[in-house]
């Protein structure tokens, strides 16, 4: 009777991500992404985008940005944004945070 | 991508292979694409050959993990640099002090061991960062408050053990260490204070245990790995305050730092606070400027005149408070009370927050680290900085007379050299009984700025050091600097150091040159 449940509860996950990769997304962008680009006062990088005259500055918001924009700026780093190693963003975090933003 | 030093690239290829068999294949980062992630995101080295470049990293899931790993690193003499999650910017970042090192990166390590929320503690592995803890308090409805650091990415170990800071009641982070697990270089798991005593049912509320305290030896320091840690958390106060206390004199400063003093040291204004002057955000007004550049700058009885007309005050300083509604008042005016000796200060209440705050409230706050809510808010000041920052931060006595002596010598040196745009957060109370200061050397992408900020930086080390302010930690640029300065008696702390290392360490596996210590087959290192 175990071996069931314990299937079910890898195969879960596995599966919403599978379903809509840009919800998975969500969750990851939540974690990694809106504490500098969420919208609300002390988010930097939306600071910094208004600062620059980028419109909308919160990042979620934007329809001009191409994966390889997002995983650049992940893996170079925008100036005193830092770079995220994959321990912090895997690939695969990644691929869901570009599939979220470039949901729309 | 260098090798380890005195590695060949066969063998290196050896431990790669040995290292994947372990951890498995996606943990072991050796592309150049991925070893590029672990350089240091701040660097004052940017295009410079200095710049520490890690040969790979490695990334274990667990103790054994780690003890196979020193196993291999130990057989074929590799350096391991430990990092927890990795976000040490403004002191390295998660780059190694040696080139070539590889980098142990403990982030899969995120394991929330416990949060007792009747005595406040916390068991946490080293990948947790205070988001995690935070979060994971939230969920759970524990009645905890977190102190974390500026940046909330960072972790309870990695930032305790480079004996950082916060800016609530509990703030200087290695009295609230409680215990810790630890891996020797040779393997052995040392777990310290009551966590010796097996089935212990007190490793998170007594820190001693019995014999000699270790824990210390542990922090800033390259003697083992730290797998586990238990903090102290502080129980969810009801209400925070502030008020702003200032005065109108330039020597004011004197009975108003002393009166300070007397509060935190009784426990009654808590937090982290600082000395501010309403010089600072005036430094542009055309009056002040022309003051300043006459021949001998202007004096102090001129810039007293220049405030007195704006109705500015010399000084300020905000009180926090924390604690029940009933005695947070009774501590203002208690303060009040004290600050009242000085002819003409003034006072005017700040925010009031209830604690925890409530989501309303906090999306009415910039910055919710004071209100127990780990943030990364702190950035919005970077966008002033520029791409980077370092660092500089003597601990200097908590006296008005200190704060003179080290903005004058300071001053003289940043003016000397030339060097631009320094930010300074003078007179911190990160740590009880001393003051901090925070001078930020801001890093660019250019070779000669940068080496001329290095050395100021440099020459500020020795200023400080000469006149008795010591660095209470440093970037990877400046460890051998800040080391050589604690020279009592012949270096006897940094050699009591080396003996300690080359026991617990003989082949000089850990973290070659963290705070300027270095195991013998590369002492010769030392600047
Ligand atoms: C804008 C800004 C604001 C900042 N504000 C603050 C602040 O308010 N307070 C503050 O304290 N710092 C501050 N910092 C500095 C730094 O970002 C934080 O201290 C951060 O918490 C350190 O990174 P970390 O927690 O990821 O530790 P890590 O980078 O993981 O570790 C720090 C160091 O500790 C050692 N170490 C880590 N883990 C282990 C282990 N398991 N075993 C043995 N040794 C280990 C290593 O030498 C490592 O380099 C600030 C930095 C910036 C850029």
């Amino acid at each position: 009777m175990i071996r069931p449940c314990v299937l079910l509860a890898l195969l879960l996950p596995l599966a919403a991500f599978a379903a809509d990769p840009a919800q998975a997304g969500r969750e990851v962008y939540q974690k990694w992404c809106t504490p500098c680009h969420g919208a609300g006062l002390g988010k930097a990088g939306t600071e910094a985008a208004a600062a620059h005259g980028i419109k909308p500055a919160v990042l979620e918001q934007r329809t001009n940005l191409t994966p390889k924009m997002i995983e650049t700026a992940v893996r170079n780093g925008v100036s005193f944004m830092p770079r995220f190693r994959k321990t912090e963003i895997s690939n695969a975090d990644l691929a869901a945070i570009v599939a979220y933003v470039g949901r729309k | 991508m260098p090798l380890p030093p005195g590695v060949s690239a066969r063998d290196f290829q050896t431990v790669l292979r040995q290292f994947e068999a372990v951890v498995g294949k996606d943990w072991v980062f050796a592309s150049d694409e991925d070893v590029e992630l672990y350089r240091d995101s701040y660097s004052p080295f940017w295009h410079e050959p200095e710049d520490p470049v890690p040969s790979a990293a490695v990334a274990p899931d667990g103790v054994e993990q780690i003890q196979q790993i020193l196993r291999i690193a130990n057989n074929f003499k590799v350096p391991l640099w430990t990092v927890s999650t990795g976000k040490n910017l403004a002191y390295g970042g998660s780059a190694p002090r040696l080139s070539g090192s590889v980098v142990l990166d403990l982030k899969r390590m995120n394991r929330i061991l416990e949060v007792n929320d009747r005595n406040h503690y916390a068991l946490v592995e080293p990948g947790v960062s205070y988001f995690d803890l935070y979060r994971y308090t939230q969920e759970k409805g524990l009645n905890v408050f977190i102190d974390a650091p500026d940046p909330g990415w960072g972790s309870p170990v990695g930032n305790t053990l480079d004996r950082g800071g916060g800016h609530t009641p509990l703030r200087d982070h290695f009295s609230t260490l409680c215990g810790m697990e630890v891996v020797l270089a040779n393997g052995d798991v040392v777990r310290t204070g009551m966590g010796a005593l097996p089935n212990s049912r007190t490793w998170q509320q007594y820190k001693y245990g019995f014999g000699p305290y270790v824990d210390g030896i542990f922090t800033q320091s390259n003697f083992g790995i730290v797998t586990k840690m238990g903090v102290w958390l502080y129980p969810m106060p009801e209400m925070r305050f502030s008020g702003t206390v200032s005065v109108p004199k330039h020597d004011d400063l004197i009975p108003m730092v002393d009166t300070l003093s007397y509060l935190m040291n009784s426990n009654i204004v808590l937090g982290t606070t600082r000395v501010a002057s309403s010089l600072t955000a005036q430094a542009r007004d055309p009056e002040l400027v022309a003051l300043r550049s006459k021949p001998g700058g202007a004096s102090i009885p001129e810039l007293e005149e220049f405030l007195r007309r704006k109705n500015l005050p010399y000084w300020s300083i905000d009180l926090p408070f924390y604690g029940p509604t009933e005695v947070v008042p009774a501590q203002w005016a208690f303060a009040k009370r004290k600050f009242s000796a000085i002819p003409g200060v003034q006072f005017r209440d700040g925010a009031t927050n209830k604690l925890p705050p409530s989501p309303e409230d906090l999306a009415k706050v910039a910055n919710s680290v004071p209100l127990g809510v780990p943030s990364l808010a702190i950035f919005t000041a970077m966008e002033r900085i520029g791409d980077g920052h370092i660092g500089l931060s003597p601990i200097v006595p908590m006296t008005g007379e200190a704060v003179f002596e080290v903005m004058d010598a300071f001053d003289k040196v940043i003016q000397e050299m030339g060097i631009h745009n320094v930010s300074v957060v003078p007179a911190g109370t990160y740590y009880p009984r001393s003051f901090f200061f925070l001078f930020n050397f801001p890093v660019v992408h250019n070779v000669e700025e940068n080496r001329n900020m290095r050395s100021a930086f440099k020459r500020l080390v020795q200023v400080g050091a000469e006149h008795g302010w010591g660095e209470y930690r440093t970037h990877l640029a400046f460890m051998d600097d800040v080391a050589n300065t604690y020279s009592f008696n012949n270096h006897a702390l940094p050699r009591l150091h080396e003996t300690l290392k080359d026991a617990l360490d003989p082949n000089g596996i850990l973290a070659p040159g963290k705070s300027g210590i270095w195991p013998k087959r590369l002492r010769k290192a030392r600047a």
